[in-house]
């Protein structure tokens, strides 16, 4: 009994680990490449849900509203939420670079603002219903229930950090990507073109939060405008914990945040309620404790 | 010291009046003339409205310190707030303390939740002190929200009004005069602060860090005495707010109130003290004027916040220094 409960929240807290690893890696990587906290990633992943949910319910009359149907969403929603991520630096960011760093958070924040109030205006501030039709169908092993739809979701997440590994690790972009957050100027003189790496960055983080969040508006069925503000806090606790500016870190993270929470609502005192609390707590302490993360390199700047 | 910005637009006219010694204490008097007549022209609704623009105009000058002075983002300045309010309805209403002696315990609560927040994350970078502000702000919005004593999502109500030497504060019209004087407090102890030794430690620390700590200020301790007085204020601000509504819950607290605190700051111009109490007022006064934009409120603000940001930095009042 208590052993299947165990392996069920094992598995709730892989599928919610995926969600926090797939956002948390855009703020890894932003922070790695400009030493920025973006604070309005976790809106690109708002966006992303609805703009999966506008690209479904276009296409849904041909391809239906199954899990294909999800996909291709998917991959059109990372595509335009990944320029809107480079519109963003653009416009507001790139500016902003040389700026006090009180200056470059407060846009930050105010581009998130605009984003979040963008949506409450178009939507009324109600739930949007996803509208995906995925079935229950799944595997039963003994008491255990994993669903398909649990399968396909931590299925596609792994595969696109596999992804995002090998561009980072084998691409000549992925290589200008690791110069570039070692020495910004040192790579201008190299001759890399610092401005398009950056701007790659965007694009691949912004895709990344767009992927989860259609994903996430497919598997919980609905979408609201304020849902990007708690993820985003908790990818950032989930960056935190493995290190920011660490990719694995960020992976690493995510499924450690996902399986302490969904752990931590077992812990008699805890539950559902104090959830949150719980995960804010552990950015506390983590930052107290272990500010470089667990695979994180400590950095002597303050700024 | 003060070199005078051109007097080109509205605004800059503005401040070439209030930078002129000789004109200043005139436009003092008029302005305090001004706040003492308002509520009898201007009616009962309008009374209130402005009663809630002069404890924004506490909170802001209290974010000031943080955000203006110190150049610290601070996220979660709700949680202040909230602590002050809640200090207020747990100890003077539940446990029936005097309102009055209930005061001093609010700003040590917001003090201490100041250094406990503070003393950890201000020795990191400053990114790490916003985020983690934003984390605090939502544990104790949270908290609020699920602890027995501060009554849950519904939160405390009918709480008594202070009284003080046989006055009961008790009609809107007393809680604006008492906000009057709470937030005249308020930009005297503003004032004090930037010029004192401290002030110029915030203005040295936020310029050049390395240079003020090569100078023997010491980095941590002063952005922590930044903290902690944003905290105090916002404490105060909190315990008369507690007594204002006579009722508090959860959702005062929120997100959305850090921001917007943050938002008058910014736009008013950080760390200059009639641009924040302009920006408070533009806060509180705006979506009342907006009221048909609805849903679009926010979004204007965030908008403009946008816009100030990318264009005008340092805010609607010019820059002085």
């Amino acid at each position: 009994m208590i052993w299947t409960i165990l392996t069920q929240q094992l598995i709730n807290g892989i599928v919610l680990g995926s969600f926090y690893a797939l956002v948390a890696l855009g703020y890894t990587m932003v922070f790695g490449v400009v030493k920025l906290l973006n604070f309005a990633h976790g809106e690109l992943y708002m966006v992303g849900g609805f703009a999966g949910f506008l690209v479904l319910s276009v296409i849904s009359g041909t391809v239906g509203m199954g899990w294909p149907a999800v996909a291709i969403s998917m991959l059109l929603a990372m595509i335009g939420v990944g320029f809107l991520g480079v519109i963003i630096e653009r416009v507001a960011y790139a500016p902003m670079l040389a700026a006090p760093r009180l200056s470059i958070l407060i846009t930050a924040l105010a581009v998130s603002l605009v984003l979040q109030n963008g949506a409450l205006a178009l939507t009324r501030g109600q739930y949007v219903p996803f509208g995906a039709a995925l079935g229950f169908g799944g595997l039963n092993l003994g008491p255990i229930f994993i669903s398909n739809n649990q399968m396909i979701l931590v299925g596609t997440a792994a595969l696109l950090m596999v992804g995002l590994e090998l561009f980072v690790s084998r691409t000549q972009y992925g290589r200008a990507m690791r110069a570039v957050s070692v020495d910004k100027d040192m790579c201008a003189l190299m001759g890399i073109n610092v401005n398009r790496v950056i701007a790659v960055t965007f694009f691949l983080g912004s895709g990344l939060a767009a992927a989860a969040g259609t994903m996430a508006g497919a598997y919980y069925g609905s979408l609201w405008y304020f849902m990007g503000f708690l993820i985003g806090l908790k990818a950032f606790t989930a960056a935190v914990i493995g290190g920011i500016g660490s990719i694995p870190g960020a992976m690493l993270g995510g499924l450690i945040l996902g399986l302490l929470e969904s752990f931590g609502t077992l812990v008699p005192g805890v539950g559902s309620a104090w959830k949150d609390v719980f995960s804010f707590s552990v950015l506390i302490l983590v930052l107290v404790f272990k500010p470089t993360g667990l695979l994180g390199k400590s950095e002597q700047e303050r700024m | 010291m003060i070199v005078r910005s051109p007097a080109t637009s509205p605004m800059g006219r503005l401040q070439a009046v209030w930078d002129d010694k000789r004109l200043r204490y005139p436009l003092v008097a008029v302005i305090f003339a001004l706040m003492a007549i308002a509520p009898h022209v201007l009616g009962p609704y309008a009374t209130v409205i402005l009663t809630n623009a002069l404890l924004y105009v506490v909170l802001c000058l209290g974010l000031n310190i943080v955000v203006g002075y110190a150049g610290l983002l601070d996220l979660g300045y709700a949680a202040f707030f909230a602590v002050g309010a809640y200090t207020i309805g747990i100890v003077h209403h539940v446990l029936g303390l005097d309102f009055w002696l209930t005061l001093p315990l609010a700003v040590l609560a917001a003090a201490a939740a100041g250094i406990i927040i503070g003393s950890p994350t201000l020795r990191l970078r400053s990114d790490y002190l916003a985020i983690v502000t934003l984390g605090f702000g939502e544990i104790v919005r949270l908290s609020a929200r699920n602890l027995q004593i501060t009554g849950g999502a519904s939160g405390i109500s009918g709480i008594e009004q202070p009284w003080l030497f046989g006055w009961h504060i008790s009609s809107p019209l007393d809680f604006y005069y008492v906000f009057c004087v709470l937030a005249v407090f308020a930009v005297i102890a503003s004032l004090r602060l930037a010029d004192s030794r401290l002030g110029r430690a915030w203005l040295y620390v936020r310029h050049d860090e390395d240079a003020a700590e090569a100078m023997g200020i010491d980095r941590v301790k002063v952005k922590l005495a930044a903290y902690v007085t944003g905290a105090i204020f916002g404490a105060i601000g909190g315990a008369f707010f507690a007594v204002n509504l006579s009722a508090i819950s959860p959702e005062s607290f929120s997100f959305r109130q850090s921001v917007l605190v943050l938002m008058a700051v910014v736009l008013g111009g950080m760390g200059k003290i009639p641009g924040v109490i302009l920006g408070a007022f533009i806060v509180i006064l705006g979506p009342e004027l907006l009221r048909d934009l609805g849903d679009m409120r926010l979004l204007v603000f965030a908008v403009g916040l946008l816009l100030i940001m990318l264009f005008r930095p340092s805010g609607i009042w010019p820059r002085s220094r």
